[in-house]
């Protein structure tokens, strides 16, 4: 059955209407020293049948596993109501309303998650979702620089403790827009931004300043001092923060003096699966003066002549299709399906459930840092307190330690070498509320074994 | 019918100007406010910025629409009308009084190109066709 609507006729007579030979011809205005000649040959394509077994096949290799490895994607228990009510027809088609009144259902949903997430970053206002966490990030960043204007100079301090990826999706996205950005290190003793790494850099001009919490290697930042510090410089303070996390540590909102002025992240933790890897969506909060400069779409409500509830999209004149290239970004949509799988999680969760996953992730944490005291060579290398992720120096090569944890079905970490080689053989480990006391012997026990079995690989290596 | 005061100078671009000695005053039209509807956000110039004929230099939004505001002549900025910040709806009340602007000290003594109160009439007659 042809999936593609138009027969060898229609395009034909398309291509005779507006008097051209071929579709070919289309693309004669591109110069063709930008066109690629030969693209590499792509895949035949399979059947249904054969695609399905295919996916199956690569969706088996994530299962069974006992997973350690957090770093910007964490598993959760994910209670099955929340994706059998997301998987209703209703919802599971819904697209972002472009005949937004007549989707009142959709509109709620939203409204319901904005106040949600609002409420638990202590902020006045949030939009209906963006892509991810690190696309958020740098929608941020550029939210600063349009509330900034005035300044000239548009600098955003981040500091290294940021995740990898989220600075590499802001650099690749601010770099076009005369947007400079300076790299702010942490203290090694500590894995966090102190008063002094702040020194170090000796910049002015700031036009905000991103503060991750807990930072990419689970530790906890000093937010007060951060924000106070941001803010005196005359700095937007952006926080980039785990959304479960904030249910038991002080929100965005409540950072410093006068609170962070915008929060962004990955909102996967809350009831999205990890589903090797995506779809996943990122959230953005403000306070209430800046929100004319967030972009996306805000769902409000109101009431209609009859004085009866009702939603409706909000602020809509600064989005694209009305403000064309002056909007606040191209960003009109949103990840309403992952979206609503959050909103019937934390409606599921409540503040006090959220709270008690919160500390049952931190508890497994504690519990873990004790067994590993007696893992000699591994040392939890940060000394500042934790969410439920840490940094461990291992005394053979990461790659080899993760290979034979993988014996076991073990997930071992996230390899942090790539993108921190000054740290040496280190690695990051998280323990969610989904790992249980025998999963974390299990794990520290198959580490001492890996860590101190002679074997010609580490012989080697060394 | 649209007001369209016999002593102010006007833009195509829907701004109106008055002078008082050295100092312009600026504001939208009623024509332009009515095509608008209730004004619910207006961003001004900077003050002591300097803008040429023609730039834009602020925003007005209503509830269905943004239009930019096109500076009617070139000079600079002496002050701006803080209280829409807060009250944009004065511009829909009384667009010709306390819905103005920006006041600019022009840069130049003869302010040119401007329409008359009957020529901009015609303009919006024309363009309503």
């Amino acid at each position: 059955m042809p999936f593609i609507p138009h027969t060898q006729q229609d395009v034909t007579e398309m291509l005779d209407t507006i008097g051209i030979k071929s579709i070919e011809a289309l693309f004669d205005e591109i110069p063709a020293n930008l066109r690629i000649k030969n693209l590499p040959p792509i895949l035949s394509s399979l059947t249904e049948m054969e695609l399905a077994r295919f996916m199956r096949e690569r969706a088996k290799q994530d299962e069974g596993l006992l997973c350690f490895i957090g770093a910007g994607a964490y598993e959760h228990h994910i209670p099955a109501v929340v994706w059998d009510v997301t998987s209703r027809g209703e919802f599971l088609t819904a697209y972002t309303p472009y005949q937004a009144e007549a989707s009142q259902g959709t509109l709620q949903l939203l409204y319901e998650y904005q106040t949600m997430m609002a409420s638990l970053m202590a902020l006045d206002v949030s939009n209906a979702s963006l892509y991810d966490g690190a696309s958020a990030l740098a929608e941020a960043v550029l939210m600063a620089v349009r509330l900034h204007r005035k300044n000239k100079i548009h600098r955003i301090l981040i500091p290294l403790s940021v995740h990898p990826f989220y600075r590499q999706v802001v650099k690749t996205i601010a770099s076009q827009q005369d947007i400079e950005l300076v790299s702010v290190p942490f203290d090694s003793a500590t894995g966090c931004v102190s008063r002094e790494s702040l020194e170090k850099i000796a910049v002015n001009d700031v036009t905000a300043f991103v503060i991750p919490q807990p930072n990419f290697f689970g530790a906890l930042e000093d937010v007060d001092m951060l924000t106070d510090w941001a803010h005196a410089q005359g700095a937007f303070a952006i926080g980039a923060v785990n959304p479960l996390a904030m249910s038991l540590l002080k929100a965005p909102g409540q950072w410093g003096k006068n609170g962070a002025d915008i929060a962004c992240g990955e909102g996967q933790p809350l009831g999205v699966p990890l589903a090797s890897g995506g779809p996943y969506y990122g959230f953005l909060c403000c306070k209430k003066d800046f929100v004319r400069q967030l972009p996306g779409r805000i769902v409000g409500r109101t009431v209609d002549q009859g004085g009866k509830q009702g939603f409706v999209l909000t602020l809509q004149a600064r989005e694209q299709h009305i403000r064309r290239a002056k909007a606040t970004s191209n960003i009109c949509t949103n990840q309403g399906l992952l979206v609503t799988a959050s909103t019937i999680y934390m409606s599921l969760m409540g503040p006090q459930g959220l709270r008690r996953i919160a500390a049952a992730c931190h508890h497994n944490l504690q519990l873990l840092q004790d067994k590993l005291k007696h893992v000699s060579e591994a040392k939890i290398i940060f000394s500042a307190a934790a969410f439920h992720e840490i940094v461990l120096r291992l005394s053979k090569p990461v790659e080899y330690v993760l290979q034979e944890l993988a014996k076991y079905n073990i997930q071992g970490g996230f390899n942090l070498k790539k993108y921190y080689p000054e740290l040496g053989e280190c690695l990051s480990v998280c323990v969610t509320e989904t790992k249980t006391t025998e999963d974390i012997d299990l794990f520290v026990t198959q580490l001492n074994e890996a860590l101190i079995t002679k074997n010609n690989v580490c012989v080697h290596a060394q | 019918m649209n007001n369209i005061p016999k002593t102010l100078k006007y833009s195509r671009t829907h701004e109106w100007v008055r002078q008082d000695d050295e100092i312009l005053t600026v504001g939208i039209t009623d024509h332009a406010q009515c095509m608008l509807g209730d004004l619910v956000y207006v961003e001004l110039p900077e003050p002591e910025s300097s803008i040429e004929m023609g730039q834009e230099c602020g925003v007005v939004e209503s509830v269905k629409a943004a239009a930019d505001i096109y500076s009617p002549v070139s000079g600079e900025i002496i002050e701006i009308n803080e209280a829409l910040l807060d009250s944009p709806q004065l511009v829909n009340e009384d667009p010709y009084g306390k819905g103005w602007l920006f006041r600019l000290r022009p840069f130049e003594n003869k302010v040119a190109g401007l329409l008359t109160a009957d020529q901009y009439s015609k303009q919006i007659a024309s363009e309503a066709h």
